[in-house]
């Protein structure tokens, strides 16, 4: 699990005067799932296409299993597929001749593993229709098999369940866990829609205006944000008695809020009840990734 | 290598542009046989059926006549002057300069296609080859691949290469064989005078070699393969810069057609001769008319054009090396 496919250090990138990417550092592990999450504009895409050599970094340097993009272009590209943003395949060429196409690009052309992709997106029936009668399911699926053709170590997916509707992207998600679990890929996904990535992801990196704020596992992230609440009364004396033992909150609805300890929520329960104080309800809330990430990037629009 | 150039032979055989090409050739090849074949019928009519010297002394006659009106300019006079000593020379020699049939028909729409006709045909191949694919968003998907940017490169250019020689014989088979079912399919052998210079308006002999007609079809044929590659070079640099194909086939449209107006125009502005589309009548040189600027020769064109190609080679290839893409 700890092998290093894709690493990423010192990554910038100056447009004009603009610093849009201002030093990015991360690893992704072989068979993780990796989040790259962030509002419009903070630099995913333009992240992503660097990744993919797309776009030029002002400095830093990108190795893929060890091979340095840039120096080692080649060898860094074999190993790597990618979708960024929509899948944009030829339309007036079918779904077989679009992945021939790709197939011929790679150094070399196996037939029998452009039948298996071709399986494993379940496209058999429609892979000689032209892709313009796709539906974007299929596209996207089609996009996949593009991607999978050189038996990639790493796999990029810039948004992919943009535009899919709720069993496609149930779909897509089950089976990038699949590829990372079953076939060992690294997969880097990245997205605006912070559900997704709570549900998809192991780890999650958060970027904000070109800058990864934070890096941690969605478990880790998300027992970090775990709160107590409170509904107590008298409320003041009951919050005095409180702040004595830890940070405390005044919520809505003559509510407290603390910190979640699983050691100490007894005994500060036993210091209230001591002191007179009725418990009428504690509850401790799992929050979404939603609430941590406002937190961090200071209540920046996301949707 | 090869299999990038069968990916883009591939799509452009897909993208069905080649029919399109072919089909605006045929149909225009057949407007211009029938046209001609009008023309035949009234000279006819109006000579009665004459041997080609009395239709070529006819013409002289009236060039003459028009060259007494005091109404057009001086450089259209040295114009038909040239083109009156052509044609006693022909008459002198007694060399028939329409022999009919159809090489005489590719030759002489090989030498009225060379500066716009051709050019556009190529244009329609060129001019999306690299911009499609960044309109389309699928020029992401070849620069991922582990293939050199220069190589994706490379492939569109030899298949531009390839689809402009494919054009070039086809309209050279096309204008045979639908020309041949009016005026004949004979006359390959027929003598074509060639040679002729244009030296300070006055119109020079002394180089004047007498081929046979299939040979200066193949010279002709060669020319027009040439001034077809270099505009088809221009339009793929464009479509390299531009993103957007129209906005690419309209700059190259305009320097076509400003090429045209131009060359009646610049015979004073010397340094317009170092332009390429002032340079795109090749045919010219064979059949020895005067060029639009004085001094310019076959030589000196093909070194301006192909300069051009070079150049706008050289800049296709550092832009799309260099370039983000978005």
């Amino acid at each position: 699990m700890s092998e290093i496919t894709l690493s990423v250090k010192g990554l910038r990138k100056v447009i004009g005067k603009k610093e849009i990417i201002k030093g990015l550092d991360f690893d992704l592990k072989k068979g993780e799932v990796f989040g790259f999450l962030g509002p419009n504009g903070a630099g995913k895409t333009t992240t992503i296409r660097m990744l993919v050599s797309l776009i030029k970094p002002t400095s830093g340097s990108i190795e893929i299993c060890g091979y340095n993009v840039e120096t080692h272009f080649i060898e860094a590209m074999s190993r790597l597929g990618c979708i960024v943003e929509n899948p944009e395949l030829y339309p007036y060429l079918t779904g077989w001749e679009n992945l021939e196409h790709f197939a011929g690009m790679l150094p070399n052309l196996d037939r029998a593993h452009m039948y298996e992709v071709v399986k494993l997106v379940r496209l058999q029936e429609r892979i000689h229709d032209p892709v313009k009668t796709y539906s974007l399911g299929m596209r996207q699926r089609l996009g996949i098999a593009q991607a999978l053709l050189g038996k990639p170590k790493v796999l990029i997916l810039d948004e992919p369940t943009n535009g899919l509707d709720p069993a496609g992207i149930r779909e897509m998600r089950s089976f990038i866990r699949f590829l990372a679990e079953e076939e060992g890929l690294s997969v880097l996904v990245s997205s605006h829609l912070l559900s997704e990535i709570q549900l998809m992801c192991d780890r999650v990196a958060i970027i904000s205006k070109g800058e990864i704020i934070k890096v941690d596992t969605v478990d880790s992230l998300l027992s970090m944000q775990e709160r107590l609440i409170w509904r107590v009364s008298p409320l003041e004396k009951a919050q005095r008695i409180l702040e004595e033992r830890t940070h405390v909150t005044v919520g809505g609805d003559s509510t407290l809020i603390t910190t979640y300890s699983e050691s100490e929520a007894a005994a500060w329960n036993r210091a209230l009840v001591e002191q007179g104080i009725e418990v009428k309800e504690m509850q401790k809330k799992l929050p979404a990734l939603e609430d941590l990430f406002l937190e961090l990037t200071g209540g920046e629009s996301v949707d | 290598m090869i299999n990038l150039v069968q990916n883009e032979m591939l799509k452009l055989v897909r993208k069905k542009k080649l029919v399109v090409v072919a089909l605006i050739i045929g149909i225009l090849i057949s407007v211009f046989t029938y046209a001609q074949y009008k023309e035949a019928q009234r000279t006819l009519e109006r000579l009665g059926d004459v041997d080609w010297r009395t239709t070529l002394q006819q013409q002289i006659i009236d060039t003459q006549n028009r060259l007494t009106s005091s109404r057009i300019s001086d450089e259209w006079k040295s114009q038909l002057q040239l083109r009156i000593q052509q044609q006693q020379y022909y008459l002198d020699h007694n060399v028939n300069p329409m022999e009919p049939g159809a090489p005489t028909f590719m030759r002489e729409f090989a030498k009225n296609s060379i500066d716009l006709f051709l050019p556009l045909m190529v244009m329609i191949i060129a001019a999306d080859l690299v911009s499609s694919e960044r309109s389309a968003g699928t020029v992401k998907l070849l620069l991922t691949r582990p293939v050199k940017r220069w190589k994706i490169l490379l492939s569109k250019y030899i298949t531009l290469v390839l689809a402009v020689s494919f054009i070039i014989v086809l309209f050279g088979m096309f204008s045979y064989l639908i020309s041949g079912l009016v005026f004949g399919y004979q006359g390959w052998t027929a003598p074509v005078i060639t040679g002729f210079s244009v030296e300070a308006g006055e119109l020079i002999t002394s180089g004047i070699q007498l081929i046979p007609q299939w040979q200066y079809l193949l010279m002709e044929f060669g020319l027009v393969w040439f001034v077809a590659l270099v505009v088809g070079t221009l339009s793929f640099m464009l479509s390299v810069l531009i993103r957007s194909t129209a906005a690419g086939m309209g700059v190259m449209l305009a320097t076509l057609i400003s090429g045209m107006i131009l060359s009646n125009m610049v015979s004073s502005w010397v340094s317009a001769k170092y332009l390429f589309m002032i340079n795109l009548k090749l045919t010219d040189y064979l059949t020895g008319s005067a060029p639009p600027i004085d001094g310019m020769t076959l030589g000196f064109s093909l070194a301006v054009l192909a300069a051009w190609g070079l150049a706008a080679l050289a800049v296709s290839f550092t832009v799309f090396l260099k370039q983000d893409v978005y």
